[in-house]
């Protein structure tokens, strides 16, 4: 929707300018009609998530954001308790399917329509009458030997084979069940089950103060802790209202790239592992580690693990860690070059990397898809080109798209981006001015609510926080992009070869912590 | 085939030497006798099962497979099977939707058997605790040789746990074992 539309919606605020995003409350019919409405003009779903306010009225509120050509809308339903039923969105973005189902498990709100109301994040770990995320329910409840019935769908017919696949993997791998319809070799259907990590972790925010909810967030999903820290700190920054030293907004962007780079680095050897190619593994494995290794000396941790804050950064970089890091962009710039002519000619890699585990443009449009798995099938989405806070807005990033959506698309976008990153980063270090790498937050006001909106490495990371009574956290949703994601494997798949999965999952590479919350 | 040579040769040998076992890493470890401890020592077949963690401490243990750590330089390698296992590495705080499947393979590994536990929030739950989505450590559920600390612990520190649980303290020690 175009910034006109956005302003006919009744109710329509302007929340935040960079990245733009807007807010409305509304009924369940105007909830339907404007999440259509976006649907029709391009727009994706976001996120959705629910909140118990019963500390202020005997009420629920769902939430969805959606991303516009104008840029994040933020749509809030209150729901009274008595009748805490929502129109699903299942229909208009197959994504919403796992989200409302999530949204049932945790507050019991049934979303209307949806077909399947299978409990997602709920195994057996509480039974279906008790909703974990509402406010009258303990933390410390929990319950022992309730059933866990899960039914998968099964596909009949001559010499079809069912494949349980975890939760635990052969490999070193987060859990997360996969359950397969094979022909011989081929597979007929892929059924996702997840939730396997689910550790209350909304349930713990409430109550935290806004500095111990950033150590929480990224530990969200451990690989991603730079780009969650960072939405994090823009929600709490908003909603404080303070002003981030410029100093600390570079060297954020910075950190942020620097996880971009490493998880690629890795990626890319995991792929050449996968198809047979060893030496990608140690190659890339070799590179990854020194990165790290720079990471640890300069900043503290091997993975940045809470070095973004609210209100800036922990730590600042002197000259000599400027030397040093201009020094490893070169390096690893001019190390990269032999290796991905190896990868691109070698003949026995690119027969598995071509052609398996696609996702064509027009499905990926259907899906919502964005990040990395978006672009290499033609999905145009990057938010630190179409939506920058600064300092993107003063930097000139170059988007990676392919439209093949295979294996080798979503191998190629990871090479060009970490080229890509290596020259933002230069640039960073050049531009970035001297001053406070920090400044404290101020006083956070009562019922406030801020979001967060960053392009991490896998895709689009939003969080959303509002504040209880006493300017702690009272609600925040930190929300992964592979909640968006994850569906796509189940195509991908489709038509290739069971032996082909472990490439195919890693080349999308998504988080089975993040969307388990 | 030449430019893959080519990039070995240049590359070169990065292997870094392993740390010495750390007796005070070392909880339980009378399940192994002298004779399997010099066995398991110089060979051992290592199965991995994250119970809920956020991925960072997989990436720690990824990591050994790197040319620095080399972690089959020492003799351990990771099974797909825990039937095949001698240990168990556990990571995550042990969230209740994972108990079932962590028993399973803890249950499905034949004696002699270690645990080891990996990681703060397999130490005692971490930052999540004991809640009504995770238990808060792993020795809540299995018997626990070795803790290893960190968040994530890096892979030297890594090494050094393993190595604990399976060889005996003491430089001289490391040297006679290989």
């Amino acid at each position: 929707m175009h910034i006109e539309e956005l302003q006919s919606i009744p109710g329509i605020e302007r929340i935040g300018e960079a990245p733009p995003s807007w807010h409305a409350l509304c009924d369940s019919e105007q909830y339907f009609e404007i999440a259509t409405r976006v649907a029709e003009r391009g727009g994706r779903l976001v996120a959705l998530w629910a909140e118990d306010r019963s500390d202020r009225e005997a009420s629920f509120a769902l939430h969805a954001a959606f991303a516009n050509q104008a840029g994040l809308l933020w749509l809030e339903l209150p729901l009274l308790a008595d009748a805490s039923a929502f129109p699903s969105l299942a229909a208009i973005f197959p994504a919403a399917v796992r989200m409302e189902r999530s949204v049932h498990d945790l507050l019991g709100l049934r979303a209307e329509n949806l077909d399947d109301t299978r409990p997602w994040l709920r195994h057996n770990a509480w039974p279906a009458e008790v909703f974990p995320l509402r406010r009258d329910f303990p933390m410390a409840q929990h319950y022992s030997g309730l059933p866990d019935n899960y039914s998968f769908i099964a596909v009949s017919g001559e010499g079809v084979h069912e494949v349980p696949v975890g939760p635990v993997h052969a490999g070193i791998i987060e859990p997360g069940h996969f359950r397969f319809q094979v022909v011989g070799e081929k597979v007929l259907r892929l059924e996702e089950r997840q939730g396997f990590n689910h550790k209350g972790i909304e349930k713990h925010f409430a109550g935290m103060n806004l500095m111990q909810g950033a150590r929480l967030v990224g530990r969200v999903s451990g690989d991603n802790n730079v780009g969650f820290a960072l939405a994090y700190a823009q929600a709490v920054e908003g909603l404080t209202r303070t002003p981030v030293p410029m100093r600390a907004q570079w060297l954020r962007a910075l950190l942020l790239e620097r996880e971009r780079v490493a998880n690629h680095l890795g990626d890319l050897g995991a792929l050449g592992n996968d198809a047979g190619l060893a030496f990608g593994l140690t190659q890339f494995g070799r590179l990854k580690e020194l990165f790290l290794r720079t990471n640890a000396a300069l900043f503290g941790h091997r993975y940045l693990l809470d070095q973004i804050l609210p209100g800036g950064v922990a730590s600042d970089l002197d000259a000599a860690g400027l030397a040093r890091l201009r020094n490893e962009h070169e390096t690893l710039r001019a190390a990269l070059v032999p290796l991905k002519n190896i990868y691109d000619e070698h003949a026995g890699l690119q027969d598995r990397f071509m052609g398996t585990g696609r996702v064509e443009p027009a499905l990926a449009a259907r899906l919502g898809l964005m990040g990395v798995a978006g672009r290499a099938s033609g999905q145009a989405w990057d938010l630190r080109v179409q939506y920058p806070a600064f300092p993107y807005t003063e930097l000139d990033v170059n988007m990676a798209t392919h439209r093949d959506g295979d294996v080798a698309a979503r191998a190629t976008v990871r090479f060009e981006e970490i080229d890509e990153s290596l020259r933002l980063m230069d640039e960073m270090l050049t531009r970035m001015p001297d001053g406070e790498f920090v400044t404290p937050l101020l006083p956070a006001p009562a019922q406030a609510a801020g979001i967060g909106w960053v392009e991490g490495w896998r895709g689009e990371i939003l969080v959303w926080l509002r504040s209880d009574a006493a300017g702690q956290v009272g609600r925040c949703h930190p929300h992964d992009p592979s909640w968006i994601i994850w569906p796509a494997v189940e195509y991908a798949i489709l038509g290739n070869i069971i032996a082909d999965f472990p490439l195919i999952n890693k080349s999308f590479n998504l988080s089975y912590s993040g969307p388990d919350l | 085939m030449y430019r893959i040579l080519l990039q070995i040769f240049r590359t070169g040998f990065v292997n870094e030497p392993a740390p010495a076992p750390d007796p005070d890493m070392l909880v339980l470890g009378h399940q192994l006798d002298a004779a399997a401890r010099r066995r398991y020592g110089r060979s051992l077949a290592i199965r991995h099962v994250d119970s809920g963690s956020c991925n960072l401490c997989e990436q720690e243990i990824n990591a050994l497979h790197n040319p620095f750590y080399n972690l089959e330089g020492l003799g351990f390698h990771f099974v797909a099977s825990p039937r095949h296992a001698d240990l168990l590495l556990v990571t995550g705080p042990v969230s209740r939707n994972m108990e079932g499947a962590l028993r399973d393979t803890y249950d499905a590994m034949p004696a002699p058997r270690l645990v080891v536990a990996t990681g703060n929030c397999a130490r005692d739950g971490g930052i999540f605790g004991c809640s009504y989505a995770t238990i808060g450590g792993v020795d809540k559920v299995l018997p626990v040789d070795v803790y290893i600390p960190g968040c994530p612990p890096d892979p030297r520190t890594l090494m050094q746990g393993l190595l604990s649980a399976v060889r005996e303290p003491g430089p001289q020690a490391v040297a006679e074992q290989g």
